[in-house]
């Protein structure tokens, strides 16, 4: 265990699908769903990965629990690269990383029971000695969940969405990951159980030093639960940074767009509002330079051509924008 | 909250029965009246397993016994369904009928379900495989059924396992095919997701995830094989190439009485009506048990 590196190392993660047509199925396009993210989470800390629909964040999050082979890019887990491990090696990590998935009705198999479903974790990863031992894990689970123990007997059916999440968090938890990564996993749910799920997610964290990837669509919510936020844009990072950086001071014009964007409940407040124009480009031919140049409101010559890299604007902070090397040329958040 | 509620306020009427009172339905009542197809298409199968099972209980006589002194006597108290040109007992003949066109029907749909499971589940876990399989079952279900079984049956002889070889070969690529699709949108669910991020091996994924859940659908084919393996049994023999001429199957009564279906129509008539009845059944059976299981399914099949 390297204390001093990170617990994931994403790097220049690419993730491509090909489309197949024509009369032979050959690859007559693809889809650049991810095209080049790097990001590291530490341990215990909440990484949150926003963007809007088609961005590639659940892409990112299947591609590290290896659901699919990458198409470039490396991922280290401890130091040790996960990317290109093979089969039998790669059973044992998964140990590691877990997954909250969001629709928390097809994410529990419809024909077992919780106990089974629990079960099947610590009977893969070999945790459990005997009928007992199970049984006392799956009820420790439960506990952790705050679901009651009595449950355990029951189908999911018989539970309520939130109930149901927290099975899913339950069967993330149950072989001991470093790792739970929350795709979208709050987003299915009412508000009132969003709050009871988050804060569940924030009290298992301290408990357990967990690390999250909490990926979803709404900055609102991740605003109370993440350390750091990785914004994300047609397959690419365009801002990373703190979550008080983003929200007091963001430089990325597309990171402005989505704050204006998160509801504040005040009837009366009056915002300036950033109106994106046009919808997100096709990530099978994206726009060349930077690819948010098609809706940027500040868009100028050099970003038709030459695409901005991501780079250090501030301590901890990184955006990918042109504006950000022009002297005064940021956006302030003033400007906005 | 009651004692604020409207209803409670002095002097307001209290509120009119506008309401019928819930009839009390018993348990087995309420099955009967959600779902009528299944328990009438039930009940007429049960009735010819009935048959099928205590046939030499049921009145019969033997039903290959020759009597050329009384042929094609016309039904009467002695011969509730008449007698053949042989003398034979069509009554006998039909009740014995029933166990061939029920062992083929139910031997074809089983047989023919675990046939397809295996190649649907092998073509939609392997893409490779899936390539040249699924090319291959286009072949197959690009012959007619029929023609397929008489093919089949004119490369061996005569028999009742023959006949269920036969029809199970033209019926399975249907099954395949299903449960092929089944699978390939099965293993894209977040709880297949989840069960391989937790360390599931492929074989456990199929056996607990995927196969549970096609079992719905599949129950569903399986008894419209069933069926159609009958009226295809039925066929075979009526033609000539499915069951011998000595065993009494509902095909084999209607093609020997064929001959003489205007001025004895009755031989003729029997059988058929027991087979449309039986098929009748199943698909009442099968359709009920499609409504009941998933709704959803209706448009697949």
């Amino acid at each position: 265990m390297n204390a001093d590196r990170p617990l994931l190392e994403v790097n220049a993660l690419k993730k491509h699908f090909p489309i197949h047509g024509g009369l032979l199925g050959q690859v007559t396009a693809k889809v650049y769903a991810v095209d080049g993210v790097t990001f590291d989470i530490r341990r215990g800390e909440t990484l949150s990965l926003v963007g809007e629909s088609g961005c590639g964040k659940s892409t990112v999050g299947k591609a590290i629990l290896r659901l699919f082979s990458l198409t470039e890019g490396e991922v280290y887990l401890d130091g040790e690269r996960i990317d290109n491990m093979r089969a039998g090696k790669l059973r044992m990590m998964r140990k590691r990383v877990q997954v909250v998935f969001q629709d928390p009705f097809s994410s529990l198999n419809p024909r077992m029971r919780v106990r089974d479903i629990l079960a099947e974790p610590l009977v893969n990863f070999g945790m459990v000695h005997g009928r007992r031992d199970l049984n006392e894990k799956v009820e420790a689970l439960m506990d952790k969940v705050r679901l009651p123990r009595d449950a355990i007997n029951r189908f999911p059916h018989e539970f309520s969405g939130g109930q149901r999440q927290r099975i899913g968090i339950a069967r993330a938890l149950a072989p001991g990951a470093d790792l739970i990564i929350c795709d979208e996993a709050v987003s299915a749910l009412d508000v009132s159980v969003k709050a009871q799920i988050i804060n569940l997610l924030a009290d298992l964290q301290d408990e357990l030093g967990l690390a999250l990837l909490f990926i979803s669509h709404d900055l609102a919510t991740v605003e109370h639960l993440t350390h750091r936020v990785a914004v994300m844009y047609l397959g690419k990072i365009v801002e990373l940074t703190d979550r008080r950086t983003l929200f007091a001071e963001s430089h990325h014009p597309y990171t402005r767009a989505l704050l204006s964007a998160v509801p504040v409940p005040d009837p009366t407040a009056r915002r300036q509002r950033v109106i994106l124009k046009g919808d997100v480009p096709s990530p099978i031919n994206p726009p060349t330079g930077c690819r948010f140049h098609t809706r940027c409101p500040f868009v100028f010559d050099r970003c038709r051509v030459e695409e901005p890299l991501l780079r250090p604007v501030g301590d901890g902070h990184l955006s990918a924008c042109h504006l950000n090397q022009v002297p005064g040329g940021q956006v302030l958040p003033t400007a906005a | 909250m009651s004692a604020t509620a409207p209803g409670h306020v002095a002097g307001a009427p209290t509120l009119p029965a506008i309401l019928p009172v819930p009839k009390q339905r018993g348990r087995i009542m309420g099955f009967v009246y959600r779902h009528p197809t299944i328990v009438i298409g039930g009940l007429l199968v049960g009735v010819m397993i009935f048959i099928a099972i205590f046939a030499p209980y049921l009145g019969t006589t033997d039903p290959t016994a020759l009597a050329p002194a009384k042929r094609t006597r016309e039904p009467s108290a002695i011969y509730w369904f008449g007698t053949d040109m042989l003398g034979r007992d069509v009554y006998s003949r039909v009740m014995y009928g029933s166990r061939v066109s029920l062992l083929v029907g139910f031997s074809v749909a089983f047989c023919a379900s675990i046939l397809g499971t295996l190649i649907g589940v092998v073509a939609g876990f392997i893409r490779s495989v899936d390539a040249v399989v699924m090319r291959i079952m286009d072949g197959l279900m690009s012959i007619p059924s029929i023609l397929l079984a008489i093919a089949l049956m004119a490369l061996t002889r005569a028999s009742v396992q023959n006949v269920i070889v036969a029809i199970t070969i033209a019926e399975f690529p249907r099954v395949s095919r299903l449960v092929r699709g089944l699978v390939l949108s099965l293993r894209e669910q977040p709880y297949v997701e989840a069960a391989i991020a937790s360390g599931t091996r492929v074989p456990v994924i199929i056996w607990k995830h995927i196969l549970p859940n096609t079992l719905a659908a599949l129950m569903v084919q399986a008894t419209f094989i069933c069926a159609s393996a009958m009226i295809t049994e039925a066929t075979l023999s009526f033609i000539g190439a499915g069951t011998p001429p000595i065993v009494p199957s509902w095909g084999n009564i209607m093609a020997e009485g064929r001959a003489l279906w205007q001025v004895k129509p009755y031989i003729v008539f029997f059988p058929a009506i027991f087979l449309s009845v039986t098929v009748l059944a199943v698909n009442l059976l099968g359709d009920g048990l499609r409504d009941a299981l998933d709704p959803r399914l209706a448009k697949r099949l």
